[in-house]
């Protein structure tokens, strides 16, 4: 039944769906794990790093990237897609402070990509962008900002989220562990990130990539040797965990 | 992009009407500076007459620029004074002429050089103001607004427009003021008089402002006279004076007066 339906992206199948677009939602799915988090005064991008050749240079893989200097994006999926969507946004991001004399709010340059990414979904012989993309920002006055989109051109606002492979089990994760006192500090807001995403990483720290903008500050990516200790303080607190645990089931 | 996007599609097109580049719009420049009263000046507000005379028969386009606009920005806002005379050579073809144009409630444009030029373009600026607005869930500001504007223009220039406008009025930023014409240009500045009359208007303005501070009544009467001495000197400027005050909640019609009321007026307080 998919076979006959799923050639031609502008074709409906009788039951209504769009093939190519469910498609590329898949391929997102294949991609590595990207986590959001939208604190008080901090928003935090993590990346699972995908382990390079023994040859291949570290740096040349980046899955973080700004857009201008208040807003930034991480996306999951095909990497070449999400070249072109990035250029795009961030010739947007310019042309929008040259017609109006202001920086983008985060939900206008996600509503552009948005609108991008629909405007493939719906024309000839072109495939759908392959990718989904976490927004984050602040706007100018002061708020900060989570937008994710996917491939069908959707964009909704999200407290925390994550996209890629094992979306699914960081998602349930951050939704029993976000809560107002676990993002009250910066520090704690880049610890619930990178606790989301040791669930589905292995090998810990070595293989996350993490980004941060303060308010009024650009885009910072933190040097292995901090998330190394983070991740050895958030080794800690679960030992000192599973310590209390252990008395209080003794006791 | 945010500049393609408002220039294409979403704008009436005129993509083949007015893009032929006709011989005549080289002559036009030529004319141009030669009328120019003020020297090669590139910045002058005094606009010139442009190609309607003599550019065949019916071409006799009725410009405004024998005209006193003026806008100020102080403490309070912003006042925009206008007078309401339109000439046809030293014909008054009328002296009751809207030359404040309300873009929205919150934003004035005024009317200088080509009338239909300007009530045209300033429409257009509303319909894609209140587009911004809906897309974006705020205001546009006064510098976008503005920017709009000239960015529509200028796709026309050395094609015959005329205008000279200045776009008023108030956005989170505080009271904003920007002068933008036909030629392409596109001024931020505190105090602004278009036409054949700017001159007089900013002398009295000039002096007015001297002290800071000003309240709303006492503003309100600098641009009052402002236009009223313009249009005591000059001939193509007369009629009524709008009086408009900008401030944070928008725009309020303060007051039209007849020119020869104040006239009376002001005599009886030099008595």
């Amino acid at each position: 039944m998919a076979a006959r339906y799923d050639r031609a992206i502008t074709v409906f199948s009788p039951d209504g769906h769009l093939f190519q677009v469910e498609y590329a939602q898949e391929a997102v799915k294949k991609g590595s794990t990207a986590v959001g988090i939208r604190g008080k005064d901090i928003v935090v991008l993590g990346v699972e790093k995908k382990s390079v050749a023994k040859l291949q240079e570290e740096r040349t893989v980046r899955k973080i990237c700004a857009l201008d200097d208040h807003v930034c994006m991480a996306f999951a999926g095909l990497t070449a897609d999400a070249r072109i969507v990035i250029n795009r946004a961030r010739v947007e991001c310019q042309s929008h402070r040259l017609t109006v004399e202001d920086p983008v709010t985060v939900e206008y340059i996600t509503r552009h990509i948005a609108t991008l990414k629909q405007r493939y979904t719906q024309s000839n012989g072109r495939r759908p962008f392959g990718i989904s993309a976490l927004i984050v920002g602040f706007d100018s006055d002061g708020t900060p900002r989570l937008y994710q989109t996917d491939p069908s051109g959707t964009y909704h606002a999200w407290k925390a989220n994550a996209i890629g492979r094992s979306a699914k089990t960081v998602r349930e994760f951050l939704e029993k562990n976000y809560t107002e006192e676990s993002i009250a500090t910066d520090n704690e807001a880049i610890k619930l990130a990178i606790k989301a995403l040791l669930e589905v990483v292995q090998s810990g720290g070595k293989n996350i990539e993490l980004a941060v903008i303060r308010r009024n500050q650009s885009l910072k990516l933190l040097e292995s040797k901090e998330i190394e200790t983070l991740v050895t303080e958030i080794e800690k607190e679960k030992e000192e965990e599973a310590e209390k645990k252990k008395q209080k089931k003794s006791t | 992009m945010a500049l393609a996007s408002v220039l294409q599609s979403e704008s009436v097109d005129f993509s083949n009407y007015g893009r032929q580049r006709h011989g005549f719009a080289s002559g036009l420049y030529e004319a141009e500076l030669g009328l120019e009263s003020v020297g090669g000046d590139r910045l002058s507000f005094a606009l010139s007459t442009s190609c309607s005379n003599g550019d065949g028969p019916d071409r006799k386009i009725e410009f405004l620029h024998g005209t006193t606009t003026l806008a100020f920005k102080f403490q309070h806002g912003v006042i925009v004074a206008v007078d309401s005379r339109a000439t046809a050579g030293s014909y008054i073809a009328s002296q009751t002429v809207k030359k404040v144009i309300e873009i929205n409630p919150y934003l004035l444009g005024t009317m200088a050089g080509g009338a239909a030029d300007c009530s045209f373009w300033e429409r257009l600026l509303a319909r894609q103001c209140r587009v911004y607005e809906l897309r974006n869930k705020e205001r546009i500001s006064v510098a976008a607004a503005s920017k709009l504007l000239a960015n529509m223009v200028y796709q026309y220039k050395g094609m015959g427009l005329s205008m000279g406008t200045m776009v008023c009025g108030w956005d989170k930023t505080g009271p904003g003021l920007y002068y933008v014409d036909s030629e392409g240009n596109r001024v931020c500045g505190d105090l602004f008089a278009v036409g054949s009359g700017s001159m007089y208007a900013y002398g009295i303005v000039d002096s007015g402002l001297k002290q800071k501070d000003l309240t709303v009544e006492e503003a309100c009467d600098l641009g009052r006279r402002a236009i009223y001495q313009a249009t005591y000197r000059d001939a193509y400027s007369g009629g009524q004076v709008n009086l408009y005050h900008v401030h944070s909640e928008g725009w309020t019609r303060v007051s039209q007066s007849d020119v020869l009321m104040l006239h009376q007026q002001y005599q009886a307080e030099k008595a």
